[in-house]
């Protein structure tokens, strides 16, 4: 017997004996003997709950992780704090172990946390309408790009190079499939999308134009600019943004974004190696029957109560089938509620102050680090710098056990010494000093060379 | 689930507890001169009113998430025979592990010498999902099942491509799963349904006269929604591979096969895996899984990227890890970074607590609960009105027809399901597989034991006595659950899908006296 099965010798033989089956072997008669498996499968035996632990936690070890060194590294994913209430929520068997929710009656704590999941980020997009989750952020931009061929019937996709290289690349693999064209926008020399670049890329057959918020070298971008260049045609305007930062950025929906998607990890979701996070899906109100996913709706049962439902299913694959707005089931339900419990403990006030004291710290680490900006415009999280000597750099970091960052050269062969350095509020003044020292050394040593 | 079904109070949103002034957070120190933020961003960038998030104390934060939880019916509080879903024991191990700092605050972009660990684990997962599946080559990247199908297209798509054939269409038989021709929309291809036969499997006759040569891929479940293992399969691939399509495995049901049956044996080309089924990573209430692909050697070369390489390791040295993002023929990347690497932990860690054997073993029991489920509920009282869709040896589930019970006791598939609520286990899927009437998609998976299965079979023979003698009781069910029947359709006609803050949300009044669909509505 298996550690998770219960299937006594006496059980077995009663339950062969209703089934009118004389051994296990015969319930897979089906299975012609030539597709049978004739050998043991190739695994190692099983173990006890001791040793699996032992195992999965030596191989942990040998992980360097964030407690382990102080880390600058950003590029998508952030090493914020997150409190210990999500952990005691999420950790809720009543939240971890049901399914989707299929009957709502049974379901209405999960319903309503997505009702109100979807209330947070419709607050922080300026949008109105949210799904409840989906995968996590590159793949919910090319669900945009699904939605906008669907609205709008033409071929092509238009992307800002301040998209996240993933999300560039997830766009792509995902348009291959249902037969669109991406074409990219080059970055200024500020590190911002040009605007005019971009009026020149878009024509009558572009369904959508991909900007980013802050975009991946960490700027700030000029959205309204960027609204009238990108929908001069009548392209719609996707924006993936970090919703961090939006506690103190003007939300997408203002600046003329019809769709705002993006990253979820950063609202009180672990690094977890890059996965599992959430992504969110936010639209105007237009948009509201091509929606991938599920949304939660409110109601009353038949006694008058409030309620929570699974609502305008006809969207989606089981229903609707080859004529669906996506094809996404399973999404990130669980990450989605340690986001608005997250959103929740932080509350108004919070958000400001956590958003600010990133700004502040921010605008002190580029101060610090004295180095050529690659992106000179306004920055609230992370930013791009030129640095002589990477590969010194990084021997020196290592050696203090400090990770200064993301390098951009794999992803930008025209930043092939450029650095891209996340701040949060779990890097304090000390940590950035000791990373404009290990800067410093480098200068100092060069002088004397 | 613990709940008095007259506290209103239940139903507030966590905005309507809001009060001005409440908080939660406290800031960590400003530690960095403080510059003002209009020095810092332009004005135009700068957000003129905070997002309306609530204000909150921490504890009634606590309090607000912990009421909800208790409305949730969940896998650890009873049976839940949810048909392709796979509501297998959640180990509490994996939580543990998962949390570990050197899994749960890992970044993504770790230079791969310092997440050493983590690669090996990714490889190793790669390793015993391969040989589960009987094919060699895995990608662990797609996001959940639906993901993988996707994934299994594209690949489709550029194997296709790089031999210069164009193909527009995609096989699905008539029992799939509604991501199938979801996911074939999304990639680009046609949808043409392939019949099934009078014993509920392919209809290799259909299929003969639809496999053509724009034929790109058959996608095929087996064993199939009706929980029976297709006895044709070997013909199947014969055919798809004839006319120069690839077969793809939708591994919604590999819960029945486990080291008894491979697909790569049977001859398909592309598996994908849900690890939120079969692999034991919980479902958190609609999410995450993760739903890796398995292919043959000639599809390798398009897989995502970036792949984990393993270097060395032979001679007793040490292997090291890597991750290869030059991938010429590659499709490319379906989402960010590696894939959901923390269900990756929980499913390794099942692998290894089961073994080979063990995992076989979880399939016999699978297939023995569910056969055995399925002849308890074959007795009289009950087969009458729930006749078998198929009547054969089921493989991990089953398929129920509730016409029996609609037309001779007026009761249908929906009040049962619903009056199954108050016998506190989750129905089974219902309404699925489309092509049997009132269907009851029957689940048990192996970790129940005989006592949860009889109780489930008692709970529907007394349902069906009790209709029998008044079925009005299940018409107007259920009765014991947090609400009771909800308006969809008011619900989907004037769609309510965020809390209205034109006023107050937190005032008390409001949140009493609150009509039907009022504020937030569009």
């Amino acid at each position: 017997m298996s550690r998770y099965t219960s299937v006594t010798d006496t059980d077995l033989r009663e339950m062969l004996d209703v089934i009118g089956a004389a051994t296990m072997d015969d319930l897979f008669a089906d299975i012609p003997k030539a597709l049978r498996l004739q050998r043991p499968i190739e695994l190692p035996g099983g173990r006890s709950e001791q040793e699996v632990h032992e195992e999965l936690a030596g191989l942990a070890a040998r992980n360097r992780h964030c407690d382990a060194e102080v880390s600058f590294l950003g590029a998508g994913m952030y090493d914020h704090y997150v409190p210990s209430l999500v952990d005691a929520l999420t950790g809720r068997s009543e939240f971890l172990t049901p399914y989707t929710p299929y009957q709502p009656e049974i379901s209405q704590g999960g319903l309503q946390v997505m009702f109100e999941f979807q209330t947070a980020i419709s607050e922080l997009t300026g949008l109105p309408v949210a799904n409840a989750s989906v995968y996590e952020g590159p793949s919910a931009v090319a669900a945009a790009g699904y939605l906008a061929k669907l609205e709008t019937k033409r071929t092509r996709l238009v992307a800002s190079r301040g998209m996240h290289p993933h999300s560039r690349a997830a766009l792509r693999t995902h348009a291959a499939g249902y037969g669109m064209e991406v074409v990219e926008v080059p970055l200024d020399d500020r590190g911002a999308t040009d605007p005019a670049a971009l009026t020149e890329a878009v024509d009558d057959d572009t369904a959508a134009v991909f900007v980013q918020q802050p975009n991946f070298l960490g700027t700030v971008e000029e959205l309204d600019e960027l609204a009238e260049a990108g929908k001069a045609t009548g392209a719609l305007l996707v924006c993936a943004a970090d919703p961090l930062p939006l506690g103190i950025l003007k939300p997408p929906g203002e600046q003329g974004a019809d769709i705002c998607v993006g990253e979820g990890q950063t609202l009180g979701n672990r690094l977890d190696y890059g996965g599992p996070s959430f992504g969110f899906f936010a639209a105007g109100e237009r948009f509201i029957r091509r929606m991938p996913g599920r949304i939660a709706g409110e109601t009353r049962d038949v006694d008058g109560r409030r309620g929570f439902v699974l609502t305008l299913q006809t969207r989606e694959q089981h229903i609707r089938r080859e004529k669906a707005t996506h094809n996404i089931c399973t999404a990130q339900a669980l990450n989605a509620l340690a986001g608005v419990v997250y959103l929740s403990w932080l509350g108004r006030r919070g958000i400001v102050e956590l958003a600010e004291l990133m700004l502040k710290r921010t605008h002190y680490a580029r101060g610090r680090l004295g180095l050529e900006a690659i992106n000179a415009g306004p920055v609230v999280r992370e930013f791009a710098v030129r640095v002589p000597d990477l590969d010194g750099l990084f021997e020196r970091a290592r050696a203090a056990r400090v990770n200064p960052g993301y390098r951009l050269g794999r992803d930008y062969p025209e930043y092939e010494d450029g650095l891209l350095v996340a701040i949060t509020e779990r890097r304090t003044k000390a940590d950035i000093d000791v990373l404009g020292t290990l800067l410093g050394d480098r200068a100092r040593a060069g002088a004397h060379a | 689930m613990s709940h008095d079904p007259r506290r209103d109070e239940d139903t507030v949103t966590i905005y309507e507890r809001s009060r001005a002034g409440r908080r939660a957070f406290t800031a960590p120190e400003l530690d960095v001169p403080d510059v003002a933020v209009e020095e810092i961003l332009p004005a135009a960038a700068i957000r003129r009113r905070p997002p309306q998030l609530p204000e909150v104390s921490e504890p009634e934060i606590v309090r607000h998430f912990t009421t909800l939880s208790s409305k949730n019916f969940h896998l650890d509080e009873g049976f839940y025979p949810l048909g392709s879903c796979t509501m297998k024991h959640n180990p509490k191990l994996h939580e543990r592990l998962a949390a570990l700092p050197g899994h749960a605050r890992l970044h993504p972009l770790q230079d791969p010498e310092h997440a050493q660990g983590a690669l090996e684990l990714m490889w190793r997962l790669e390793g015993a999902l391969g040989e589960i599946a009987g094919l060699p080559q895995v990608s662990l990247q797609p996001s959940a099942g639906s993901h993988g199908e996707l994934a299994g297209l594209l690949l489709t798509r550029a194997y296709h491509q790089d031999r210069g054939e164009t193909r527009t269409k995609v096989l699905t038989p008539d029992t799939a799963h509604g991501t199938n021709p979801a996911t074939v929309t999304m990639a680009g291809y046609e949808v043409v349904k392939v019949g099934t036969s009078p014993d509920g499997e392919v209809d290799l006759d259909d299929l003969r006269d639809k496999a053509t040569e724009d034929v790109a891929c058959l996608m095929l479940t087996n064993p199939n929604t009706l929980g029976l293992f297709d006895t044709n399969i070997a013909e199947i691939a014969e055919i798809v591979h004839g006319v120069g399509a690839t077969l793809y495995y939708d591994g919604a049901n590999l819960n029945a096969v486990m080291g008894i049956a491979r697909p790569g044996d049977m001859g398909f080309d592309i598996v994908h895996f849900n690890l939120h089924k079969t692999f034991t990573q919980p479902h958190g209430g609609g999410g995450p899984g993760a739903g890796p692909i398995a292919v043959s050697e000639r599809i390798e070369p398009f897989l995502p990227t970036p792949q984990v390489v393993r270097h060395g390791g032979d001679n007793g040295s040490e292997p090291r890890f890597s991750l290869d993002h030059d991938r010429p023929r590659s499709i490319g990347k379906l989402r960010g970074f590696q894939g959901n690497f923390g269900v990756f932990v929980r499913s390794y860690a099942y692998i290894c607590s089961l073994g080979g054997d063990g995992l076989r073993e979880a399939s016999e029991v699978a297939v023995l609960n569910a056969n055995y489920l399925k002849a308890r509920l074959a007795e009289q009282g009950v087969a009458e009105y729930l006749p078998v869709a198929f009547d054969r040896t089921c493989m991990h589930e089953f398929v129920l027809s509730g016409r029996g019970a609609r037309d001779k006791l007026g009761v249908k598939t929906l009040d049962l399901a619903k009056r199954l609520l108050d016998h506190g286990v989750h129905p089974p899927t219902v309404y699925f597989p489309l092509l049997v009437e009132e269907a009851l998609m029957i689940e048990p998976t192996e970790t129940e034991t005989k006592e949860r299965l009889d109780h489930f079979a008692n709970a529907v023979r007394a349902i069906l006595e009790e209709a029998a003698e008044d079925p009005e009781i299940a018409r107007g069910a259920p009765y014991t659950t947090p609400v009771r029947r909800l308006d969809e359709a008011g619900a989907a006609k004037r769609p309510v899908v965020r809390q209205g803050m034109g006023e107050n949300p937190g005032s008390p009044e409001r949140a009493k006296n609150r009509p039907a669909g009022a504020a937030g509505a569009i």
